[in-house]
């Protein structure tokens, strides 16, 4: 079994927590885990990726080879696109549809599902709408984790006790609220 | 044994912990700032005795290290590759006068610059210095090299270097960690010889001779170390020299059984009896290392009865520049004579850059907003010299507020000739950490010949870039400034928000006019970090956290 995933977002989106969310869920299940992420300058609001790779075997590479990975998870819409040629042909593609207008030439919406739709089947998620339902907007990330985890060789309890540890510092209220939006996404990607 | 989720940052400094390490220096550089934060978080847990507060610079972080290698304990020192440019007097000398206790150096280089002004080798450096330098392939050999090194270390009496690179650094892997309890340090012990560390010519001399003695030895270290393998099996056609990581990009190319005669170097100097024996069997040798064509420029040079046609970065079948690709590996293994494919274009014409930029509501947004007004009459003899720091991204629109970048400090000795030269207004933009990095002793310059510069120094009381470090000066700027020799009258303080712009751009255009040495102190919070010790106040008893500004990007 290998699973080779590519989280793509911009800085501040929370993209670093759910790779690592992942990551310790893999752990705690006896995989084999390679995680790359961006850290430093290239973190402050511009284009952040992470390469997610698990797998009963150990695994080479910390980085996935274009035309490879089995799934595509997009916080951002623009983001999707830039990333699609690392996804396999068989690969499947999760995108929030929030867009980051934070650069002056950004492109038409309508313009970018069309690109997108044109390369690849695509789940749309609406993160933020789905994380304030959950009472939390921060917790958009959370909501793509959990549309995400269903097609992850994971078990939904672990993530349930990752997010818990992760977030049992902020407070009950803030962990059931990051539960809530793990659920509601998760009932997004049936 | 239990498993761990490491970064190779953090894999290197629990293996350093395990190995009985005493004292974890270092400046926050990315992609290195998480090995000593794993330590300080390590110490943190345990209360175990380690030192591990973040030093001033790279160069002091060396010489702390070497003073504590002295006293006989294991100490390292960690930075980013342009980290070891200002450490690089210690460095170099360091080889000469020896070590006592192991001596890690800890660089992390950053090819393809993510995060970087430049994609410099370190182990070039390693390989001027004349010691050793071991490159692990993978987080569990990250893990494992400080062990290793400390052995070589105390075994030769050199300190080694370790090298990663951003794409080791920064990922995560499990890991499988030794002992529950780490090694016992070193005691506390000085050296007997009192002549043994002073590096006067006549010493130096024979320290010389001492360490090229040492260099046979060294070679069969590294043919011997764990951390380099040569498999002679399989297709005699090509064989493959890999380095570091690249080792793994051969792996997830061909599978485990490679097919052909392979040699993965993991130490350095080079281990040149198992080149030999590569070179004398294989027809054509594909050179894959990150970094530098370091390895392939050497096997260049070397006199060897047979000389197989060698591939790599310089021979054109690899990109010259960047970090490698798993697919360009991939590639030129599959089909070693094809031209390189391009790299990966942008899969649609819509796609935009989206490069980093300062968060919303940044001070240094209002300090330079004050500053572009400040200098709007100066633009035809007036020059803004920048430095390195969140700060950079002034350089984007729309702010655009600055003229140079070059390295930690620059901005006050650049401003200085220039105003030498003849600018004026000659403005330094420079944050609190990198000024108590490397500003001191530019502003000491200015004061000295009182050079009409303008220091607009932001002090957002905090290491911003690297993800909000301690460093050496915070609290004491205004002393500072005034004790390098500026009037206390020209160090003015501001607070940069929107609603005091104009008062801030009057204060800044005052000592703009001034001729001679001035200092404005643009006083507020990272708004991250301020951010993030909230959060840490809520959740626990947060440690005494003094902060300043700054960090190598």
């Amino acid at each position: 079994m290998r699973c080779d995933i590519v989280l793509a977002g911009v800085g501040g989106q929370g993209l670093l927590s759910i790779a690592m969310i992942i990551g310790r869920t893999a752990l705690g299940q006896g995989l084999h885990v390679k995680q790359s992420e961006v850290h430093g300058m290239a973190q402050r609001g511009g284009a952040v990726h992470s390469h997610l790779r698990l797998s009963d075997r150990a695994i080479a590479s910390d980085l996935i080879q274009p035309g490879s990975a089995d799934l595509l998870l997009a916080m951002e819409m623009m983001e999707a696109l830039r990333h699609l040629p690392m996804l396999a042909n068989h690969g499947t593609v999760l995108s929030n549809t929030a867009t980051i207008r934070n650069i002056p030439d950004y492109p038409e919406e309508e313009a970018l599902r069309h690109a997108l739709l044109t390369h690849a089947e695509v789940t749309w998620v609406d993160a933020e709408c789905l994380a304030r339902e959950a009472g939390s907007p921060r917790a958009a990330n959370i909501v793509l984790l959990g549309a995400l985890s269903r097609l992850l060789p994971l078990e939904k309890d672990a993530f349930k006790e990752a997010i818990q540890t992760m977030f049992s510092r902020k407070g009950g209220k803030v962990v059931h609220q990051n539960l809530d939006a793990f659920a509601r996404g998760r009932a997004v990607a049936t | 044994m239990s498993t761990r989720l490491y970064l190779g940052d953090e894999a290197l400094a629990q293996g350093a912990i395990d190995a009985g390490l005493s004292g974890a220096y270092a400046y926050p550089g990315t992609p290195s700032t998480e090995i000593t934060e794993h330590v300080q978080r390590h110490v943190a847990e345990t209360s175990q005795r380690i030192h591990c507060r973040w030093s001033a610079n790279e160069k002091t972080a060396l010489e702390e290290a070497i003073g504590m290698s002295l006293a006989g304990r294991r100490a390292m020192a960690s930075m980013k590759h342009v980290g070891l440019n200002v450490a690089a007097d210690p460095f170099m000398n360091a080889a000469l006068i020896g070590t006592r206790g192991g001596l890690l150096i800890n660089v992390a280089d950053d090819p393809s610059m993510h995060s970087s002004q430049n994609e410099q080798d370190s182990r070039l450096y390693a390989d001027m210095a004349l010691i050793p330098c071991i490159e692990p392939a993978d987080q569990q050999q990250a893990y494992e090299a400080p062990g290793v090194a400390f052995e070589l270390s105390e075994q030769f009496e050199l300190p080694v270097m370790i090298r990663l690179t951003t794409r080791l650094a920064h990922s995560r892997a499990d890991v499988k960690v030794g002992a529950e309890e780490p090694s016992p340090q070193n005691p506390f012990s000085l050296p007997d010889d009192r002549q043994r560390f002073i590096l006067l010519p006549e010493r130096a001399r024979r320290r010389y001779q001492w360490l090229l003695s040492q260099q046979p030895a060294l070679e069969t270290a590294s043919e011997e170390s764990p951390f380099s393998h040569l498999v002679l099996e399989g297709d005699p056609s090509l064989g493959i020299i890999s380095c570091g990581l690249a080792s793994n990009y051969v792996r997830e190319a061909l599978g485990d059984a490679v097919g052909h005669p392979w040699l993965q170097i993991g130490q350095y100097p080079l281990p040149a009896r198992l080149i030999h024996t590569l070179f004398s069997t294989c027809q054509r040798i594909i050179v894959l290392e990150e970094g530098y064509p370091f390895v392939e420029s050497r096997l260049r040079g070397l006199p060897l009865r047979s000389t197989p046609k060698l591939l790599g970065r310089l021979s054109g079948h690899l990109p010259r520049t960047g970090e490698l690709a798993p697919e360009e590996v991939t590639n030129v293994l599959r089909s070693p004579d094809a031209p390189p494919s391009p790299r990966q274009a942008s899969p649609s014409s819509i796609v935009r850059s989206r490069p980093p930029v300062l968060c919303q509501g940044c001070p240094h947004i209002d300090s330079y907003r004050a500053l572009n007004q400040a200098m709007a009459p100066h633009r035809e003899r007036g020059r803004v010299f920048a430095d390195i720091g969140c700060y950079t991204l002034g350089a984007m629109p729309p702010l655009e507020s600055i003229d140079t970048c070059l390295c930690m400090g620059a901005s006050i000795t650049m401003a200085k000739g220039a105003a030498d030269a003849g600018a004026f207004p000659a403005v330094a933009v420079i944050g609190d950490s990198t000024f108590a990095h490397s500003g001191l002793t530019g502003l000491l310059d200015c004061t000295a010949e009182h050079t009409p510069i303008t220091a607009l120094l932001l002090d957002n009381d905090t290491v911003a870039m690297t993800g909000g470090q301690d460093s050496q000066a915070t609290g004491r700027f205004v002393g500072l400034c005034e004790s390098l020799g500026v009037d206390r009258e020209h160090i003015v303080r501001i607070t940069p928000r929107a609603d005091l712009h104009e008062e801030n751009v009057v204060k800044i255009a005052r000592e703009l006019a001034y001729e001679g040495p001035s200092v404005v102190l643009a006083q507020r919070a990272c708004i991250q970090t301020l951010r993030r010790s909230k959060a840490t106040e809520k959740s626990s008893a947060s440690p005494d956290r003094r902060r300043s500004e700054g960090g190598q990007p």
